[in-house]
């Protein structure tokens, strides 16, 4: 029974949950109460006046050891593994003219980069071909990974 | 407008699960992608080429007026860093 309860003890907080802010305040936070549980839990499976310590030990020891690699894990993806991207010098700096484009959007319709600056509000929504209406201010461009 | 190397197909799909309503272009063979200088051989599924992740505001003539050239991929611009950035428009 007590070692059933050291078990459960264990929290496996597997939360890889998508880092929606600039740096994991909250993942790092939830990892430290799971190791500080996980420590606690240890210390009582492997407490000298155990019923039956064998399996405790065991399962306590297998769980901890889960537990570091999804912590190093996460560590690895977010800090190290996200950050191995080209350093793309040949970007476009500010002041300097836009390379040209030429597009296709979601109709199949091609699209060049000098009509994205003239045309108002996309090329392919009412505003478009409404005369009165004002052409933008600016075009931002932004460049994802896709596969969302 | 957001710009990557899925398929029309794949972004129209995006676009009307998500509800967006700006402009989203497909650059297939990473021709702008590559012009812009931001290629990440490999980085997509099956070792695909895909952009790394860059934002550029440009004025009305085309000039480059801000750029964000994110360091780690799970960060990006916020919306109130581009409208903060936009603010040189007027």
């Amino acid at each position: 029974m007590l070692s059933l309860f050291a078990f459960l003890s264990y929290p496996l907080l597997f939360v890889r949950a998508a880092v929606t802010r600039d740096f994991p305040w909250a993942n790092l936070l939830l990892f430290l109460i799971a190791m500080a549980l996980m420590v606690w839990g240890l210390r009582r499976a492997f407490a000298p006046d155990r019923a039956h310590p064998l399996p405790s030990k065991i399962g306590g020891g297998v769980l901890a050891t889960l537990s570091l690699i999804v912590l190093a894990f996460f560590i690895f993806t977010v800090f190290v593994w996200a950050r191995l991207m080209p350093a793309s010098h040949g970007a476009p700096q500010v002041g300097q003219q836009a390379p040209d484009l030429t597009l296709t959007d979601t109709n199949g319709k091609t699209v060049t980069l000098a009509e994205l600056l003239s045309s108002p509000v996309g090329a392919n929504t009412a505003a478009a071909t409404d005369r009165s209406a004002i052409p933008p201010k600016g075009v931002l461009l932004i460049f994802y990974r896709g596969y969302w | 407008m957001a710009i990557s190397v899925d398929t029309p197909q794949e972004s129209l799909e995006l676009s009307k699960q998500a509800g967006y309503t700006f402009t989203i272009l497909s650059d297939q063979n990473t021709e702008a992608i590559r012009r812009y200088d931001l290629l990440h051989t490999g980085a997509g599924i099956n070792g695909h080429d895909i952009a790394r992740p860059a934002e550029f505001l440009l004025d009305s003539r085309g000039t480059v007026r801000w750029i964000n050239l994110t360091e780690n991929y799970w960060v990006r611009a916020r919306p109130e860093q581009i409208l903060e950035a936009a603010k040189v428009l007027q």
